[in-house]
């Protein structure tokens, strides 16, 4: 009996094991490990030293604290200009979707069906100086010649923004499908104009809604770097493209590691704060829909 | 409800357009711009899949020059191309199986069961979700690095399961949420085991779950390029031929196999529509 009790106590942690263990091999310890690369010294030649060289950060942050900010500034009008365009799209879908919801939402996710690489190199074919849209434009007299897309920020911004769209209209239209039709009723009921029970009602119950929309769109537009290499420039380089370039081109790992670092930490920091808020199950459960 | 206003309230709000009545004119403005978002959504993958047909003769399939078949037949004419289509594909078979063993496994245990520890456990796999993927796949490198373990086929397998188990976990736990403990309970006082209450009841219950968790383990993988850039030594991957190849032009059979992708990825979905509607 009390063996049987045992191991119905224990069921949940057998249960857990393989997928806890393989998250803490390789996600929780390499995190610590990128801790202390970061703070070694040396080349890639004659190999690194623990030495607890902390001024890899400053002099990190020194260096490309233009990237960095650009990053975070991309991001921000990234996640602004996905929520502007996803809302509505998601308002539509939810209450005028009728019946045919799930195929709208379905158009909505197709993107997902085409490889990231492969949709943003379509992006680059599409805007390049002599592809269809600028030729076009050309051609009729509506841009100049030296006229270019390509390599500008809102290039850049605009790869992002068409990138993570589809993860700013799921959680939003999640939020408003569950919302009680008897809601809006009510507040027809009691005279309330459409302004005010968009305001008052949809809005406000809407928020988890884009508050999920926003850290998913955020996070991954601020780290990118497939959009900048593949429509940018240099002058629209992002943290991750110099992230990216210390660890394979200068293989300075201590660097790459203590920006990666800098960048974790000043997001994650962002990302919990923000979940207090809610409470990390929700966000969670909304973004897995 | 507009009918039970009153007509004086109606004529009271007449200065505020949004008050007007039930039918407000601007109505067609929301599809309009719903539907020129799905157009833009839709843009690039039309191009991509219009240009697999077009009959480029130079190393650049930039300008459209007539309709062929002839990247459908050629489709594995780049060696390089075909074996990395072919370790997207593997990897994308390995990756999905083991990720949602894992993590139906973690998903199940937390949606039934309280228990010390849960509560980590859910803040790891969120940590996991919400950090950034240059992030992943740069610690996972530095462990590579410092551990001495060559990065190639298998260290790809690693990073692509490390970041997929939350996803199915979290999916199967939300499935896991809305199943009926009474059901479980039905089996075992009718005298089924553990093992079979499991795989009887259990798992058939939430198997929409873990499918929908498999399908998006297995998008993931195919898709994912910066987690795998970071950990793929000299192994190439779909994706990171195709970025690779940015630079210098991409072939039409990029075209054509991104086209197969997608018509695979469509079919499988709508595939899993008609299942869950059955069920229900």
């Amino acid at each position: 009996m009390s063996r049987s009790r045992l191991g119905a106590r224990l069921t949940p942690y057998l249960l857990v094991l393989p997928g806890w263990l393989w998250l803490v091999v390789f996600f929780v310890v390499p995190t610590f490990v990128m801790l202390s690369v970061s703070t070694q010294t040396g080349d890639i030649v004659s190999g690194f030293q623990q030495t607890f060289h902390w001024r890899t950060y400053v002099d990190g942050w020194n260096q490309y604290h233009t990237q960095f900010i650009r990053s975070i500034v991309y991001g921000l009008i990234t996640t602004l200009l996905c929520l502007v365009i996803a809302y509505p799209v998601a308002y539509w879908i939810a209450f005028r979707g009728g019946a045919h919801k799930s195929s709208l939402l379905f158009l909505i996710l197709l993107p997902f069906f085409v490889s990231f690489v492969i949709r943003t190199q379509s992006w680059n074919f599409i805007l390049s100086d002599n592809g269809m849209l600028l030729s076009a434009l050309k051609n009729w007299g509506l841009v100049s010649q030296d006229f270019h897309i390509l390599a500008t920020a809102p290039a850049v911004i605009g790869g992002l923004t068409y990138n993570f769209l589809p993860f700013m209209v799921l959680p939003i239209y999640v939020g408003l499908e569950r919302l009680d039709p008897a809601l809006l009723e009510a507040a027809a009921d009691l005279y309330g104009s459409k302004t005010a029970t968009f305001r008052k009602v949809v809005l406000p119950l809407s928020m988890p809604g884009v508050f999920a929309g926003v850290l998913l769109t955020f996070v991954p537009a601020a780290a990118d770097y497939v959009n900048a290499a593949i429509l940018g420039g240099a002058r629209t380089t992002m943290i991750g493209n110099v992230i990216q370039t210390e660890y394979f081109t200068n293989l300075d790992y201590p660097k790459a590691s203590a920006l990666s670092f800098i960048l974790m930490a000043a997001l994650l920091l962002g990302v919990f704060a923000y979940a207090r808020v809610l409470g990390t199950e929700d966000v969670l459960d909304v973004a897995a829909r | 409800m507009s009918t039970l206003i009153s007509p004086q309230a109606g004529r009271q709000t007449t200065s505020r357009p949004d008050r007007a009545g039930r039918r407000p004119r601007r109505r067609w403005l929301l599809p309009l711009w719903s539907w020129l978002v799905i157009a833009w959504l839709a843009s690039p993958i039309i191009v991509m899949i219009v240009f697999g047909f077009n009959d480029t003769t130079g190393k650049f399939n930039i300008r459209w020059q007539g309709f062929t078949l002839r990247w459908y037949r050629d489709l594995f004419t780049i060696p390089d191309l075909t074996q990395a289509l072919e370790n997207s594909l593997t990897i994308a078979v390995i990756v999905t199986v083991l990720a949602t063993i894992m993590g139906t496994l973690l998903g199940v245990a937390l949606g039934r069961y309280r228990f010390r520890g849960s509560g980590s456990i859910n803040l790891l796999m969120f940590a996991n979700i919400a950090a950034p993927e240059v992030v992943l796949g740069a610690a996972l490198l530095s462990l590579f690095l410092t551990v001495g373990v060559p990065r190639g086929y298998w260290t790809i397998v690693i990073a692509q399961v490390m970041f997929s188990i939350a996803y199915v976990a979290v999916t199967v736990r939300a499935r896991m949420a809305g199943l009926d403990p009474s059901l479980e309970e039905a089996a075992r006082d009718l005298g089924a085991g553990p093992y079979a209450t499991f795989f009887r009841v259990t798992l058939p219950s939430i198997m929409p779950g873990v499918l929908a968790g498999a399908l998006l383990t297995c998008a993931l993988s195919i898709d994912d390029f910066i987690i795998t850039s970071f950990n793929a030594g000299n192994t190439v991957t779909f994706p990171l031929w195709v970025y690779g190849a940015s630079r210098t032009g991409v072939p039409p059979q990029v075209n054509v196999m991104g086209t197969l992708i997608f018509m695979l990825g469509v079919l499988l979905a709508l595939v899993g529509v008609v299942y869950n509607r059955r069920k229900v």
